[in-house]
């Protein structure tokens, strides 16, 4: 249940980002959803607990921020290019993050969080306060095929840190389609490869994406060494916001791959009596007041100033070469 | 006694993870080997779980050493060689030099290359890397030509609270030796008049002090006095001891082993252009290596390089104009 009401701020929040988006004008730069992703993502969310586990959040990852515990208005703020944002107006959309509390700010190199995340845990386990702590690291199967996935993965497993490396196979990297992505038949089956543990789940039903979560997460907390999962699902959403994803075909979309794990995991609710219709309809409304009100603050909020900006990028002041800054 | 360029680095490691328990070393048959060098010849033995063979990987070693950074720790990573750090490429320009920038979380972390040409060793055994990472804002690139800079240079990194590219010269490993590592005198980004002189400036950094000090010597015969000012850390650059230096001579001549387009002695000769145009008495000079990959012949690497007697002669023609 709180993975779903998770999965649902999530989406109300990027339907206003969406929304924001095709308004123009607002925000600044583009806007990446996990529309489609969120079941997954939440299940994931939920295991960690913040400023004690470490998440390495992709681009489509905004429920498994919001489960991790990311403070409500950094999204906003981001995209907003607020000057009280976590990122400043240096950084946006879906590359902030707060890496003293184990949320680390991603770059764009897709691969390249998986020896990040590996280092966190890797240093505080040289310290001797890692306790039962773990790292996630998330990416699209088109990450898979990085040579930043493969290096950060075989570290994990010969340093056996208790990572999850949790893969969302959407289908379609970009406009890519797996057929030109990878040649294997289970991206699961790598995990053999490393000597690591790998499992697939369905990534458009809620119930078994919690399930799994909770034994993967489970494994890595108790010393089984990095845990590698491919869940499976459609992005029902362009690559960005710009993008209308005309290259997927309908049949794709109407397969059950294209399923939308929301509708499904409200079903399941229901079924299971978890939440009521009025519930749920509360909740909604709830989460639209509470992105609403974000909006609104985000907006008000001072855009960064050129002339205030210290335009160093060292922390060591007196290294920074002063003849730049004319 | 007398140390060795290599024995001041793996001196510096030595004291660096004795003074704090945050620093550790990671990188590959650095454990029990030693390294490919021996720079950390004994240091797993004294420092168990601290000094760690790293995977063929140098992009996760790297992206190793940031995470282990936000997290507090001080890692110093050895690349085998400088060229290797070509797959570590992204980690160090995009997330180790954009940390502190994007969240202001530091990131001090210290990656060592073993640098530069050494008879023998082809293309990918030789490259000097400094003007490709000075490039990039958010990193301090170092290029000690002495012993004494070797180790302290080293400790200085590895406190500093930035990434720091420490560009270490193979050819001066075994063949430089000093008495003592001396004392701490000038901070990273200062940079040294090595040898003093009235009539030209020589700029120059790492191995090519030497071949410059060797030429201002065979100059001296013809009654020249020639200045050579080693830059120590090439970014930040020390402009106004260049500039002093200028002021002084009227002449430049910028000298690097590395490749001619663009880079260090470019950066040297444009601030020195812009910023003192005025105390020129001829155009500024330019020498590195030749616009090839590095040979592995002895007499091709030898004619690829500046050289004693290049250098010589582009002095001659820079003291005549
Ligand atoms: C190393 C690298 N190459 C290219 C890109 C450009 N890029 C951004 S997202 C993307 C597609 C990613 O696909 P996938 O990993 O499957 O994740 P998805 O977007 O499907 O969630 C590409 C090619 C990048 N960010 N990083």
């Amino acid at each position: 249940m709180e993975a779903f009401r998770v999965m649902v701020r999530a989406r109300t929040l990027e339907d206003k980002l969406a929304n924001l988006y095709k308004a123009g004008g607002r925000l600044v730069g583009g806007v990446y959803l996990g529309k489609g992703q969120e079941a997954y993502s939440a299940a994931l969310g939920i295991q960690l607990r913040w400023q004690h586990d470490i998440l390495g959040p992709f681009i489509r990852d905004q429920a498994a921020r919001i489960a991790f515990g990311e403070p409500p208005l950094d999204p906003m703020r981001t995209y907003f290019g607020s000057v009280r944002g976590p990122m400043r107006g240096r950084d946006g959309n879906v590359h902030r993050g707060r890496p003293k509390d184990g949320l680390p700010a991603m770059i764009s190199h897709i691969g390249s969080m998986v020896s990040l995340v590996s280092g966190m845990l890797f240093a505080r386990r040289m310290q001797g306060r890692l306790g039962d702590a773990v790292g996630a690291v998330t990416l699209g199967e088109g990450g898979t095929s990085t040579g930043a996935f493969h290096e950060g993965v075989n570290l994990a497993a010969v340093e056996k840190l208790p990572l999850i490396i949790a893969v969302t196979n959407n289908q379609y990297s970009y406009s890519t389609s797996n057929d030109r992505q990878f040649a294997c038949s289970d991206l699961a089956e790598r995990a053999k490869g490393y000597g690591i543990q790998g499992r697939n789940v369905d990534g458009t039903d809620l119930i078994q994406c919690v399930q799994a979560f909770d034994e993967v997460v489970r494994a890595a907390r108790s010393g089984s060494g990095p845990q590698l999962i491919i869940g499976h699902t459609l992005r029902l959403t362009g690559h960005g916001e710009h993008d209308d994803s005309s290259y997927i075909p309908e049949s794709v979309k109407k397969s059950p791959i294209g399923r939308d794990c929301m509708l499904i995991a409200e079903q399941q609710i229901l079924e299971h009596a978890w939440m009521n219709d009025k519930e749920i309809a509360e909740w909604k409304n709830t989460c639209r007041a509470d992105v609403e009100r974000m909006v609104a603050t985000a907006m008000k909020e001072p855009a960064p100033d050129p002339f205030k900006e210290p335009w160093r990028a060292l922390s060591t002041s007196e290294l920074c070469e002063g003849q730049w800054t004319v | 006694m007398s140390l060795t360029y290599l024995e001041a680095i793996r001196e510096a490691q030595y004291e660096a993870l004795r003074r704090n328990p945050d620093v550790f070393i990671y990188g590959q048959d650095i454990g029990q080997f030693g390294g490919a060098f021996k720079a950390t010849k004994g240091l797993m033995n004294e420092f168990p779980g601290r000094v760690l063979d790293a995977p063929i990987s140098e992009d996760a070693m790297v992206g190793l050493a940031i995470g282990a950074a936000i997290e507090g720790s001080r890692p110093i990573v050895e690349m085998q060689f400088a060229d290797f750090s070509s797959v570590g490429f992204n980690q160090i320009v995009n997330q180790a030099a954009t940390l502190y920038w994007r969240t202001d979380v530091p990131c001090p972390i210290t990656i060592r290359l073993p640098s530069g040409g050494t008879a023998g060793s082809g293309p990918f055994h030789s490259q000097s890397m400094e003007s490709i990472y000075a490039h990039y804002p958010g990193l301090v690139i170092v290029c000690p030509a002495t012993v004494e800079d070797a180790y302290w240079m080293l400790l200085d990194s590895v406190e500093l609270d930035d990434p720091v590219i420490f560009c270490e010269h193979k050819f001066l490993y075994y063949h430089l030796k000093a008495d003592s590592f001396g004392e701490r005198d000038l901070p990273i980004g200062r940079a040294r008049i090595a040898r003093p002189g009235r009539d030209a400036t020589v700029v120059t950094y790492s191995a090519m002090v030497h071949e410059a000090v060797r030429a201002a010597d065979e100059l001296q015969q013809d009654g020249y006095q020639v200045e050579v000012v080693d830059l120590r850390s090439v970014k930040p650059m020390d402009v106004d001891t260049i500039l002093a230096s200028v002021a002084r001579t009227g002449r430049l001549l910028a000298l690097g082993e590395s490749f001619p387009w663009g880079g260090v002695t470019a950066e040297v000769v444009a601030r020195v252009v812009t910023d003192g145009f005025h105390l020129l008495d001829a155009p500024p000079m330019r020498l590195n290596s030749k616009d090839t990959p590095i040979p592995y012949h002895t007499q091709l690497w030898k004619a690829h390089r500046p050289t004693v007697a290049t250098v010589t002669d582009a002095l001659r023609r820079l003291l005549r104009y």
